[in-house]
């Protein structure tokens, strides 16, 4: 069997893509847990923020606090969102795709599931936040993990990792976001103690830390910290390592299995990987850092959606997903 | 009345266990296999129950873990349930498994050869073997596909007989599924789980494997592909994810390695069919469909229905593709055509049917009826057209009124039943609350079909979970068993 269905394209994208944000949100919210210790809890708002969710979050909530916010983000059946409902439908993508996952891949998702659905409101509560956001990461690597080891590699591997590299790309651009824009520190406050180990803690969510350690010889400040997430050539989470990996599965695709498909796309990611290539931090420190990651992440998008026109056509619309 | 058993070698798991007036599939004795028998059930007594629950519970989890269940709706929410899996086996010996294998490879042979005439020259109905309203006006026989020549002949590829055993231990046909009949899914997964979770209760016994289903299948996809296609591509067509037979559509596209495909993945274009690839068109030849006739096709069937492709029916007339089960094989797992079955195969094959059916009375015959309700209250009477034990009553277990209900409803729509004595279904020994008890059983072999027939040496045995139950359907709390056609010599 060497055909994919498109339909099935569709679903591996989606897959990757569910549990990847499934385990930055837990990297998010455990970052905001930290940041949260510090400032009397005013830091939540941001996680609503940076998720772009303030409208859908506000109409259940009156405040966005140590409560709220997690409770919104983990636990909420409605809200599509939160990491109950991607791991959820991560399920329901596996279950379509059981025929060609590893039985290992299904079992882990199906009992990740399960235990997801029967965490209680104590789960998210403060004192217990920290170790579950662990927990929920410690699953998705399982998954990760369980994935490398055992998922045969034909195209549906390819379409795996594309779905979750632009994931990746696009969480690591939020969790920059909300540091960067989001809880941009007075003037006076840019490289205190209390900044510094922000950075820290922010870097500790990426799983940056040892690295940047080593590359950045001591030297955290926003523009090295910027520069690490974005342009870094080694570190997995970096924004440019995401997309020259994104640019090699679309040309692994089209030679390997002779897709004709994906040439829009593969210029979008050509247009993206020039313009982290071709700029330094200042420049885009300079012209706007948020601004910068906000046409990052509509690339992103742009990108996928064509990803989706030219492989994943059916002849009826599949259910859409959520970006 | 005491039934000869076998004897076991001192006190343990079976200790307490009755099987009393019934047929018991561990403990009466057979024709042939006394040793074998003999040997597993010192070994089965020989378990510890306190660790066979805590095994029972692991198998159980595991069933949860992998998913394999089956999906019931409630108002809102979709559940996923599991079917309850019993560990202690039920038992075949090499001789009763020749003699089944060989009944239904011939019952097989004659509702294929029934529905080849049936959409030929009708032969049975002109020399009024069958009556002839009976089939024509079946919702079940559809009229384009009279003169269509099907590939070797087959209508009816993949066959699930469902037998029960009567009180003398005799195997005796309750119904023919010559449609989708599902479950083969849980033959081979029970087996899996019993590897599994008791590996020490299959050493040492020669059990026939089970797990070739798949290829068995795959191989018969093949032989059925239209001629002249080297390398017949093959798919699994499947209402999706949220069809409660999910799990098992699943389990046949991996177990044969081809795609799951949904209707929204095929087209047809100039009669052909194609599924959508990432690659664009790839053809497809031979599709083991999962959904109903009615589905099928929305331009022949149902215009509102999403699940099917437009123009498959094309496809398939012009012998373009090639469809497993062929539509239109309900007419012959009809009830009603049921009771005619014996007098088919006399008919086609000229020999008397090996696996006799369970005596059976026509409502919609003047003689069946007022049989039917003269003895209401020893009678087993079905509806023909449902399916999974609904509608259904249970003279002998029945109260006063719901036989009188049930008088009305006969006389209503006398056509819409049958009736058939109540028989003493085989027990076989199940763990329960209250330790290993009798639970009635029955029996789901496969039969597959492309050139030949083959025959699964294996097969779903239900059971019923509910003390003195005889209704041994999932979506009535039934379970299942592992089942062991022991393997004779040379095997």
């Amino acid at each position: 069997m060497t055909e994919l269905l498109a339909r099935n394209a569709d679903c591996i994208v989606w897959l990757a893509r569910y549990m990847e944000r499934a385990e930055n949100l837990a990297r998010i919210l455990g970052v905001a847990e930290t940041f949260a210790r510090d400032r009397a809890g005013r830091n939540w708002l941001a996680v609503v923020q940076i998720n772009a969710d303030e409208e859908r979050f506000f109409a259940r909530h009156r405040v966005a606090d140590a409560r709220t916010v997690p409770h919104f983000y983990i636990l909420d059946p409605d809200n599509p969102n939160s990491i109950l409902s991607s791991i959820k439908a991560a399920r329901e993508n596996a279950r379509t795709l059981r025929p060609m996952i590893s039985i290992e891949m299904w079992r882990q998702i199906n009992r990740m599931n399960t235990w997801m659905g029967g965490l209680s409101d104590n789960a998210v509560a403060p004192a217990n936040l920290a170790a579950l956001c662990e927990e929920i990461k410690e699953a998705c690597q399982l998954h990760v993990g369980i994935t490398e080891g055992t998922f045969y590699r034909d195209q549906a591997h390819y379409f795996y990792h594309l779905g979750k590299s632009i994931e990746r790309a696009d969480q690591t651009t939020r969790l920059l976001d909300i540091k960067y824009h989001t809880l941009l520190p007075r003037p006076e406050d840019v490289g205190s103690a209390l900044d510094i180990s922000h950075w820290n803690a922010l870097l500790k969510a990426v799983a940056g830390y040892q690295a940047s350690r080593r590359v950045l010889a001591g030297k955290i400040t926003p523009r090295s910290v910027a520069a690490f997430l974005l342009f870094s050539d080694s570190f997995p989470r970096s924004v440019i390592l995401c997309v020259r990996q994104m640019d090699w599965l679309m040309t692994q695709l089209r030679t390997r299995y002779h897709l004709r498909g994906g040439v829009k796309a593969l210029e979008l990611l050509d247009g993206l990987r020039a313009a982290l290539t071709d700029h330094d931090i200042d420049h885009v420190i300079d012209h706007g850092l948020h601004e910068f990651i906000d046409w990052v992440q509509s690339q992103l998008m742009a990108i996928f959606a064509e990803i989706q026109d030219s492989f994943c056509v059916t002849r009826q619309p599949s259910q859409s997903q959520s970006q | 009345m005491t039934r000869p058993r076998i004897s076991l070698p001192g006190p343990g798991l079976l200790s307490g266990y009755d099987p009393t007036e019934f047929f018991c599939e561990a403990l009466s004795p057979r024709d042939d296999g006394a040793a074998q028998l003999a040997a597993i059930a010192a070994r089965l007594n020989a378990l510890d129950p306190d660790d066979l629950r805590r095994r029972a519970a692991r198998a159980e989890k595991e069933l949860f873990d992998l998913g394999i269940t089956f999906t019931v709706y409630s108002d809102k929410d979709a559940i996923d349930r599991i079917l309850p899996f019993d560990v202690l086996p039920r038992v075949i010996t090499p001789g009763e498994w020749t003699r089944l294998e060989a009944g239904i490879i011939q019952r097989v042979t004659a509702i294929n050869l029934f529905l080849a005439d049936l959409y030929g020259d009708q032969k049975i109905l002109a020399d009024k073997i069958v009556p002839a309203d009976l089939v024509l006006g079946n919702a079940n026989f559809h009229s384009f596909m009279r003169g269509l020549k099907v590939p070797c002949g087959t209508y009816s590829h993949v066959c699930g007989i469902d037998l029960i055993r009567d009180q003398e231990g005799l195997f005796r046909v309750l119904e023919d599924n010559a449609r989708t009949p599902s479950g083969v899914s849980y033959v081979v997964e029970n087996r899996n789980l019993m590897l599994q979770c008791f590996p020490d209760l299959m050493e040492e016994t020669r059990v026939r494997a089970v797990d070739d289903y798949g290829l068995m299948l795959r191989r018969a996809l093949e032989e059925i592909a239209p001629a002249g296609v080297d390398e017949p591509s093959v798919v699994l067509l499947s209402p999706g994810i949220y069809n409660s037979a999910f799990f098992e559509h699943v389990f046949l596209a991996r177990e044969m390695g081809v795609p799951l495909v949904e209707g929204r993945d095929l087209v047809v274009e100039n009669d052909r069919v194609y599924m959508l690839t990432t690659a664009g068109k790839a053809p497809v030849h031979s599709i083991y469909r999962r959904i109903d006739d009615f589905f099928l096709d929305p331009k022949v069937f149902r215009p509102d229905s999403m699940l099917g492709v437009p123009g498959l029916m094309d496809a398939y007339r012009k012998g373009n593709v090639s469809l497993a089960n062929a539509p239109g094989t309900g007419v012959a797992d009809d009830k009603a055509v049921y009771a005619y079955m014996p007098r088919i195969i006399k008919y086609y094959l000229g020999e008397d049917a090996i696996l006799p059916n369970v005596e059976t009375f026509i409502c919609r015959e003047a003689e069946g009826l007022k049989y039917t309700l003269d003895n209401l209250e020893h009678l087993v009477v079905k509806p023909v057209g449902e399916s999974g034990g609904y509608g259904m009553i249970l003279g002998p277990k029945a109260t006063k009124a719901e036989i009188d209900e049930f008088r009305a409803k006969l006389k209503a729509d006398p056509a819409n039943y049958i009736s058939q004595p109540m028989i003493g279904l085989s027990v076989s020994p199940t763990l329960t609350e209250k330790g290993t008890q009798p639970r009635h059983v029955d029996f789901r072999p496969f039969a597959v079909t492309g050139a030949s027939t083959k025959v699964l040496a294996g097969g779903l045995t239900r059971v019923a979970m509910k003390e003195g139950s005889l209704v041994v359907n999932s979506s009535q709390g039934g379970g299942s068993k592992d089942t062991w056609v022991l393997a004779g010599e040379g095997q």
